[in-house]
């Protein structure tokens, strides 16, 4: 079985600013406030580049950071349940 | 109404309007000084009636009415009339303010800086920003600090200061009586008096402020000041706004450009002299 592709909303629905270390977010489209802490706001932030699996957004984050693919695949289950990406 | 008063409070009108003289009487009497709306139209409007239409005078009590209500409020006794006015004016603020983000904390000014107090209901904010107004600070307001979201200044909201138990005669030491409402025991809260904030207060209600220092209080601790993660400072303002969640994105924009920017401590003190130098000191740290 294919792995889940997963696709964010757009960059003008979701801010993200960074407090101490920690991220808050608003979503929009859903009117709700989510505390985070790395690597989320990153995973985000790369599938704004367009919709992608684990692996191709492992691909995407190791240019710039240390991530590990299990991390990647566990932030991404915590953020379709938070409703902030959703499977493409 | 029969009875009524408009009041007008930094940047928001009230109407108060009862069947009954006596709370509107008691209520003119604790604002006296304050100015009435400049063209006479009101934001909100509170009124204070019979929960039955007999209880007006058989064993009256208040129930409050306005623009916005909780339907499960339990109704008060005609001589807590004029805690009901106050109940009702912090309702309206509370489900109908939309104009500024609301946040639970009192705040006062020097030098058109803003220090902002907030935390848990009974850390001891209002008192403290109650003293605060007698020592050399302009009071803005001891319940609710109103962040502008355009311009992320602070409003100053100046109600009668909501004084309980201890509070009571310790404010009774610094303050002239004619500032007080009556003592009100017996309430949900313990006792209550109401406080008019001294004449500058109501004279500069017009002036906002820049916020510059965010503290949280805490009475009855051995003194310390400990840093508070920024992220944590957003998530506690988050709770302590009644309208963050209906504000959308300009909430979110004003109060990540409030945490981001102004300076802040969590403060504990045993006692109110203490909590004064603690302030003095962070106030000069970040000057």
């Amino acid at each position: 079985m294919a792995a889940p592709r997963y696709i964010a909303d757009p960059e003008d629905q979701v801010r993200i600013v960074a407090l101490d270390g920690l991220s808050v977010i608003f979503h929009a489209p859903s009117g709700m406030t989510h505390i985070v802490a790395p690597p989320t706001p990153e995973i985000l932030t790369a599938l704004r580049k367009g919709p992608a699996d684990a692996a191709e957004l492992l691909r995407r984050l190791s240019a710039h950071y240390e991530i590990e693919g299990d991390d990647v695949a566990a932030r991404l289950n915590e953020l379709e349940a938070a409703g902030l990406v959703r499977r493409a | 109404m029969r009875n009524s008063l408009a009041l007008q409070i930094g940047p928001v009108a009230f109407r108060v309007g009862s069947v009954w003289r006596a709370p509107i009487e008691a209520l003119a009497g604790l604002y006296a000084g304050y100015p009435a709306p400049e063209d006479g139209i009101c934001d909100f409007t509170v009124r204070l009636e019979p929960e039955k239409p007999w209880r007006r005078w058989l064993r009256p009590s208040v129930a409050i009415q306005g623009d916005y209500i909780l339907p499960d409020a339990a109704p008060l006794p005609l001589g807590m009339g004029l805690l009901a006015a106050e109940m009702g004016m912090n309702l309206q603020m509370a489900l109908g303010q939309k104009r500024y983000l609301l946040l639970h904390a009192a705040s006062v000014e020097k030098d058109g800086r803003a220090l902002i107090l907030t935390g848990e209901s009974g850390a001891g904010k209002s008192t403290f920003a109650a003293l605060l107004g007698e020592r050399g600070w302009r009071l803005m307001g001891d319940e609710f600090a109103l962040l502008d979201l355009e311009t992320g200044m602070l409003r100053a909201f100046p109600r009668a200061v909501s004084l309980k138990n201890g509070a009571i005669a310790l404010m009774e030491r610094e303050v002239i009586p004619t500032r007080f409402g009556p003592r009100l025991d017996g309430t949900p809260k313990g006792s209550i008096r109401h406080m008019r904030p001294d004449a500058a207060a109501i004279a500069r209600m017009g002036e906002g402020a820049r916020p510059a220092l965010l503290l949280f209080p805490r009475f009855g601790a051995a003194e310390a000041v400990r840093p508070v993660g920024q992220a944590e400072i957003f998530m506690r303002l988050t709770q302590a706004s009644t309208n963050y969640v209906a504000l959308g994105a300009a909430g979110f924009d004003a109060l990540t450009r409030l945490v981001s920017t102004i300076p802040s401590a969590a403060v504990d003190y045993p006692d109110t002299d203490t909590a004064i130098g603690l302030v003095d000191e962070l106030w000069r740290q970040a000057a």
